[in-house]
């Protein structure tokens, strides 16, 4: 992982650690933080707890995004601090249908997407980007949400081979939009798999080896988020976030200790003990099909 | 509110589910009168059967056992904007006289007194699904005249399910009016939370309380925590 981010990840970049509540790359986030990178501008649906550390510890010049909470628990603190009272932190925000088109014309090559979307709402008021096109086809007014294309895009996943050649179930979020939109991609696994075991089920696949720079391999690595089949949402820590977050100096310890005290993910990993029997999924497994002609 | 917000769900409808209350209402209509009710969660479930509450719209229980489980540009594309949602659920920290919903911010959106969460799939919810169902608790800064933002077009509101009564629209530009009233309140409290003149039917519904068999499920089965029923 700390090759990885150092290749890959620079300042000023605009990067992006997707994931729908599933899979989303904490192990990646902390090493960002640790390698101290600045002024990134950082894009996601749900911002959610990663961005509001990553907000904290400064490596944030925008956040581009369409819902900014704790789901299920409240606020994400650092952001509205930074929002609310510092001015310190820009912002460009769509729905999540307009996030999601993003990525989509940024992966297909397109420079925008066109959405039936925003009529009636203050969305476009609020972010210029936002725009209108009549269909030259019926004429319909139609809005418009300009491509993402991020400098580098992180994504975990379940499993992959030594390639990059990636596999996902469960909730898939934008995840493969987000990759193929990006300059530079990352995958972060659970599991190194065998090409044979990627070629015995390859309808599974969601990132090809092409579009892929690096692989990591980092058991956990999406805690306190969580990956199916593999391990639970940390419910409790992101319950617990609401009272680290809203004290400035409370978020900063939990950095200290938890981030800048360790020096990877193995190391944050001793520090919660406990994690495999309260967390470990429960094993559903699906039958195999018939890939033969 | 969960139990009222229930009812207005019918066995085998298309019912996209929002995070909060509605996500508890869709389950219970699940679990009593509507078992074939089709919850889609904008995460990418379709056809969900959570065996537990789920405390987030990404839930793994979610996944499990559900009819199909697709990425996010499917759902907005294929399912939302493609008209085959029937019913959208969303509640809103601000909703106004005509139905428009603020999450986006209290106070001016470039100087914010409070930064809400913002859209998630609200505003295309709004716009997308045929028929909107609004729950939240009355208060006069919850019920303004007017939102601070609109983050949800309130066209399609069909009803506001409040923890007092039932607004509905009516007439051209879909003022919201009082149409029902839960046991033992008067109208004069569903206006004091309401920061407008409240019209109100001359004939108000009243609301059936819940019965003991709701809330057992409620307390005992589903919200056993009291994650969504603290309010």
């Amino acid at each position: 992982m700390q090759d990885a981010v150092a290749r890959f990840v620079r300042d000023g970049d605009t990067v992006v650690i997707e994931g729908f509540t599933h899979l989303i790359c904490f192990a990646a986030g902390h090493e960002i933080i640790r390698q101290r990178r600045r002024d990134l501008t950082l894009c996601r649906l749900t911002p959610d707890l990663i961005y509001d550390q990553m907000i904290a510890a400064g490596c944030a010049r925008k956040v581009v995004f369409s819902w900014a909470g704790n789901p299920g628990v409240g606020s994400l603190h650092a952001f509205r601090r930074a929002v609310e009272h510092q001015g310190t932190l820009e912002i460009e925000e769509y729905s999540h249908f307009g996030m999601v088109a993003r990525f989509a014309a940024g992966a297909a090559g397109l420079p925008f997407w066109p959405l039936r979307n925003y009529a009636g709402t203050d969305l476009p008021r609020a972010n210029p980007r936002i725009k209108a096109v009549a269909c030259p086809y019926t004429g319909e007014a139609l809005a418009t949400v300009p491509a993402l294309n991020p400098d580098v895009t992180i994504v975990h996943a379940q499993r992959a081979d030594a390639q990059g050649n990636t596999q996902i179930w469960g909730l898939l979020g934008v995840q493969k939009e987000a990759a193929f939109a990006s300059q530079r991609v990352i995958v972060v696994v659970e599991e190194l798999v065998e090409e044979r075991v990627i070629r015995g089920d390859p309808n599974r696949t969601v990132i090809p080896a092409m579009i892929v720079d690096a692989v990591v391999v980092e058991p956990w690595g999406a805690h306190p988020s969580y990956a199916q089949g593999y391990y639970d949402r940390d419910n409790d820590f992101y319950v617990g976030w609401e009272a680290i977050s809203r004290e400035p100096a409370k978020l900063e310890s939990y950095l200290d200790e938890f981030v800048y005290g360790v020096t990877d993910r193995a190391a944050y990993l001793k520090k919660h003990p406990g994690l495999l029997p309260r967390l470990k999924a429960k094993t559903q497994i699906a039958a195999g099909v018939n890939y033969g002609f | 509110m969960a139990v009222v917000a229930a009812r207005e769900l019918r066995d085998g409808e298309v019912v996209f589910v929002g995070i909060g209350l509605p996500n508890l209402a869709c389950n219970l209509a699940r679990r009593t009168h509507a078992p074939n009710l089709v919850l889609i969660y904008e995460s990418g479930a379709v056809g969900a059967v959570p065996d537990r509450l789920p405390v987030s719209i990404g839930d793994p229980a979610l996944v499990t056992g559900s009819l199909m489980v697709c990425g996010m540009a499917d759902v907005f594309q294929l399912l939302l904007q493609s008209g085959k949602i029937e019913v959208g659920f969303l509640g809103g920290a601000q909703v106004d006289r005509y139905g428009n919903i603020n999450t986006t911010v209290i106070g001016p959106y470039e100087r914010p007194k409070v930064r809400l969460p913002g859209s998630g799939g609200a505003a295309e919810i709004a716009i997308h699904a045929r028929r909107v169902l609004i729950v939240s608790k009355l208060s006069p800064r919850g019920f303004p005249e007017r939102v601070d933002f609109i983050t949800s077009p309130g066209d399609r509101v069909q009803r506001v399910i409040t923890d007092k009564g039932v607004l509905e629209p009516e007439g051209p530009r879909g003022e919201l009016v009082l149409t029902a009233l839960y046991p033992g309140v008067e109208p004069a409290e569903v206006q004091a939370g309401v920061g407008w003149k409240l019209r109100a039917r001359p004939t108000l519904a009243k609301v059936d309380p819940p019965t003991p068999a709701d809330l057992r499920l409620l307390r005992d089965v589903l919200d056993p925590q009291g994650l969504f029923l603290k309010s």
